[in-house]
């Protein structure tokens, strides 16, 4: 498979998609629907979901740019015109970009874990 | 009680403040660990001419620059949001409760009584030591944010709904507030003063508030002025017949701390100067300098408002 310029921006969509789900929801429930006590525990749950499909994304957008950075011979800094430094350099930044997305991913999801309500 | 007004967050006098300052030397201890990491790494790239196996400098520069960096921003994170739950928690039931109106550019005040009314002031707020209170905090106009510094965390003011704050003071004294989001032209004139004091004290003040204005035959000759120069279409006294609105509530204006919101201290001199010079004091302000009165005008209308205690 030949990746496009497009990859590089998959991880990070994830993770800005898990971010506006994640906080578009608390602004509705906690406004909405939240008890005078406010427990947010609905929105815990769904934030959970919510994290496991992005990091599952995330990782199989990473372990795909981790195999496509080990094929081919091209040598290190990929910068040379030819497809094979093209492709290597693509993956091998697809896949620094799906480890911040996901770390970054797992810091939103952390204020969920310590915020037990909506106050 | 200590007199002169704090405006640092970390000269803290309430719990949330409190935290906050743990917070800033936590997180300023962490960006010190980082910056000696990859700094001192950098340097040594610089500095060290022997070489290094390919492995290690790996390591060297993954570790370094990106695993030793995330642990710490994770501790801190995570330091950080553990401590949002007790400061965000609404004040206990039957905790004073404050209503604050942030009106371009001053504070509207209302205490709510347990009785289902409201003790109006404005520009100063009154506080008892070690007793939580909650805030109710919006805006009548654009979009301001609520802070006293030396208390506790900020807060916006947005009109059209009602944010809230808990404040938790545990030090007697006199501390700033003020709008931390510009609000236009006189928005770093928006300012306010804070009492904290012993529970007594707070409620023979409240006590106070609640009152009318006292009035004496020496007050006579002020009040009729202060009723016919127009001042009572903005501004209410409780106990006259003056109940303008758009303005800040004088009933116990004598008593405050500062006038202008925060921006002098509320004394004779002062005061005449800004009847008279409004705008040099505060640009921007909606009241109108009363340039047309007299000296001896002026010097009645000040020893009204300062008689209204």
């Amino acid at each position: 498979m030949k990746i496009k310029l497009w990859w590089l921006t998959f991880s990070p969509l994830c993770w800005a998609g898990h971010f506006l789900a994640s906080y578009l929801t608390t602004a509705i429930y906690c406004a909405k629907f939240a008890s005078p006590e406010g427990d947010a525990l609905p929105v815990r749950i769904a934030v959970a979901v919510f994290t496991i499909v992005a990091l599952s994304l995330i990782t199989f957008f990473g372990v795909r740019s981790l195999r496509l950075h080990r094929r081919g011979d091209a040598t290190l800094p990929h910068d040379d015109d030819t497809v094979d430094d093209e492709q290597r350099f693509l993956g091998f930044a697809a896949l620094l970009l799906a480890i911040l997305s996901g770390i970054a991913t797992l810091y939103t999801a952390l204020v969920f874990v310590l915020m037990e309500t909506c106050h | 009680m200590n007199i002169s007004a704090s405006q640092s967050a970390l000269d803290f006098a309430g719990k949330g403040a409190e935290r906050i300052a743990e917070l800033f030397y936590w997180m300023t201890g962490g960006a010190i660990v980082i910056w000696i990491v990859v700094i001192g790494l950098a340097v040594y790239a610089v500095m060290s001419r022997r070489a290094h196996p390919v492995r290690m400098t790996h390591w060297l520069v993954i570790g370094g620059g990106a695993v030793i960096p995330t642990i710490t921003l994770t501790a801190l994170l995570s330091y950080g949001l553990a401590m949002l739950p007790e400061l965000q928690e609404p004040a206990p039931k039957g905790s004073t409760t404050i209503e604050v109106a942030g009106v371009r550019w001053w504070w509207r005040v209302n205490y709510l009584d347990p009785s289902g009314g409201r003790i109006v002031t404005a520009n100063e707020i009154y506080l008892p030591v070690d007793q939580p209170v909650e805030f109710k905090l919006t805006s009548e106009d654009v979009i301001h944010s609520f802070w006293i510094p030396s208390l506790g965390g900020k807060i916006d003011m947005v009109p059209g709904r009602t944010n809230r704050l808990k404040l938790h003071p545990t030090r007697e004294g006199v501390f700033h507030g003020v709008c931390a989001e510009f609000c236009g032209e006189a928005h770093a004139q928006m300012r306010f003063r804070v009492v904290v004091t012993d529970q007594n004290a707070f409620d023979e003040w409240l006590e106070t508030q609640s009152q009318a204005s006292k009035s004496s035959s020496e007050m006579a000759e002020g009040e009729a002025m202060f009723l016919s120069r127009g001042c009572s279409a903005c501004h209410t006294i409780r106990g006259t017949s003056a109940d303008g609105m758009v303005g800040p509530d004088l009933t116990h204006f004598g008593s405050r701390l500062s006038i202008a919101a925060g921006v002098l201290d509320n004394t004779p001199q002062n005061l005449a100067r800004w009847l008279v010079d409004t705008h040099g004091v505060k640009p921007g302000v909606e009241m109108p300098a009363f340039e047309s009165l007299s000296g001896e005008e002026v010097d009645t209308l000040v020893r009204y408002l300062g008689a209204l205690q």
